[in-house]
């Protein structure tokens, strides 16, 4: 039997993997990388917050994500500014200030275990926030599933065809910001994007259509935080780095393979 | 209402510009009707006002009450990042019958590439596949912007000829923005030549004699479509015919 807190530990990295994964895609089809770097740095911002108001963390967190969205969202509205300079700008000063408050407030904070994260401590009220923030993610991808693909192929098509396109847009953000929220404990802000990343771009070579996309990319990244967690574990070495180092290994063995798959296929096609 | 959409006296003003001035825009039962104008002239955003995009600044847009669009948007930027076959696309959002489908892309003479991912079409197919998509809901009124602009001269007539077809054959309404002038004398009974305002309209032969279009367009653009007038008789008559 497992020890409970390698248990706490398993069930948090695949909570966390299943909706990393599916929303991962979104991040590769409409090129969100450094986006979601951006969110992943104003964390900081939640969470110093969250401890200086006494709130939940998780909470705070997810809040200021969204704010963080929705206030770039605005100012890239204005059209001053190009999205990439305007990201660099906003989320180095959301972690900066972040930073900041925490001397000026007299906080402790683990600074490491944000960055890098520290799935091994994870709590059992930490694991309710992530299936619940999991669950509530995978049903509004569900339900919007095809709207949100519809329009990251064509804007113009999708509000032609009825799909609300800043409201959809709205809720993108949204699903982004509650899973870079319940996501940092795992893997840390300095690695939360490749969770988002490498598990899709892995799947991409494997996939047919946008949804086997989303369930592999989820599939991989499980088996990256099992792989991960075990090495961890058997290796003492830090649980993040160690989940995504098993991640860019699994996308390293799927790119050859995937390229003989294609081959092979292609082949038969053509007899 | 005899018209499937009636617009009156349509201003917009963006950051200080009159973008559209003073548009009236009536589409009939089984019209044609193509805007030209100048890069920057608006037309984009006449047809997405009319779409319901946005929201004029004043003006009136009066629709039928069954008025169904299908839009056929410029270009759809398809990369490998997004792993997607044509019959997937074409049913997002869309519960057709497999019978349907195959009846509408066989219209549109893309019944072969339904399994084709769609980021290796070519131009000219993602255009038909984009058109297909527009038609699966059978709609009363087509609009199209610039829907040839990225194809080469055999695909812009190999195109704008399954348009005309799929106009003659299903009675429906068409507005079209393109720039490929000599194709909208072939087919557009109704010309609207927009620079922010209505600069002038009506049907093609009268068009190139305008004042307006010529100062607009050039003396040789005007002498351009005259020439293309004239095929666009011919093509008409053999029409008849058959």
């Amino acid at each position: 039997m497992l020890e409970p807190f390698l248990m706490r530990a398993l069930l948090a990295g695949i909570g966390v993997a299943i909706i990393t994964g599916a929303i991962g895609c979104f991040v590769v089809w409409r090129r969100m990388a450094y986006f979601s770097d951006s969110l992943a740095h104003s964390t900081l911002l939640g969470v110093v917050l969250g401890l200086a108001l006494g709130m939940n963390t998780n909470l705070t967190t997810m809040v200021i994500s969204f704010m963080f969205a929705i206030l770039l969202l605005i100012l890239q509205q204005k059209k001053l500014l190009t999205t990439d300079t305007l990201l660099g700008i906003l989320a180095h000063a959301a972690l900066s200030i972040g930073i900041v408050l925490i001397s000026l407030l007299n906080q402790t904070l683990d600074l490491h275990a944000y960055l890098f994260g520290d799935i091994l401590t994870v709590t059992t009220t930490e694991l309710w926030w992530i299936y619940l923030g999991g669950i509530s993610v995978i049903l509004l991808l569900i339900f919007n599933w095809s709207s949100l693909v519809l329009m990251t192929l064509n804007e113009d098509l999708a509000r032609a065809e009825g799909v609300p396109v800043l409201l959809t847009h709205l809720l993108l953000l949204l699903i982004m910001s509650i899973v870079v929220a319940v996501s940092i404990r795992i893997v840390g802000i300095l690695l939360i994007t490749s969770m988002l990343i490498i598990p899709a771009a892995s799947a991409r070579q494997l996939a047919g259509s946008p949804e086997a996309m989303a369930l592999i990319a989820s599939l991989l990244g499980v088996l990256a935080v099992i792989l991960g967690i075990y090495g961890s574990f058997q290796m003492d070495i830090p649980s993040g780095p160690s989940i995504v180092v098993a991640a860019v290994l699994l996308f390293v063995l799927l790119l050859p393979l995937s390229v003989l798959y294609k081959k092979i296929t292609s082949y038969y096609f053509q007899k | 209402m005899n018209s499937l959409l009636q617009a009156t006296q349509l201003n917009v003003v963006r950051q200080g510009k009159q973008i559209l001035q003073n548009i009236d825009i009536t589409i009939g039962i089984n019209d044609f009707i193509t805007i030209i104008g100048p890069n920057g002239a608006g037309k984009s955003m006449l047809l997405k006002c009319l779409m319901g995009f946005y929201k004029p600044d004043s003006g009136k847009i009066k629709r039928q009450k069954n008025l169904k669009i299908g839009y056929v948007p410029q270009r759809l930027v398809s990369d490998n990042t997004i792993p997607i076959n044509v019959e997937r696309f074409l049913k997002i959002r869309n519960a057709v019958s497999l019978t349907t489908l195959q009846q509408i892309t066989q219209e549109t003479k893309i019944d072969n590439l339904l399994t084709k991912p769609l980021a290796s079409l070519s131009g000219g197919e993602m255009q038909r596949v984009l058109l297909t998509r527009a038609l699966l809901n059978n709609p009363n009124l087509l609009i199209l912007d610039e829907p040839a602009q990225n194809l080469d001269i055999s695909g812009q007539i190999y195109f704008y000829k399954l348009l005309d077809r799929i106009y003659q054959e299903r009675k429906l309404s068409i507005l079209m923005v393109s720039h490929d002038l000599h194709m909208v004398m072939a087919s557009s009974q109704q010309v609207i030549c927009l620079f922010h305002h209505i600069c002038c309209s009506g049907e093609p032969q009268i068009i190139t004699q305008d004042p307006e279009f010529i100062s607009l367009f050039g003396n040789d653009m005007a002498h351009m479509m005259a020439l293309y007038q004239h095929s666009h008789n011919h093509q008409h008559r053999r029409s008849e015919n058959a």
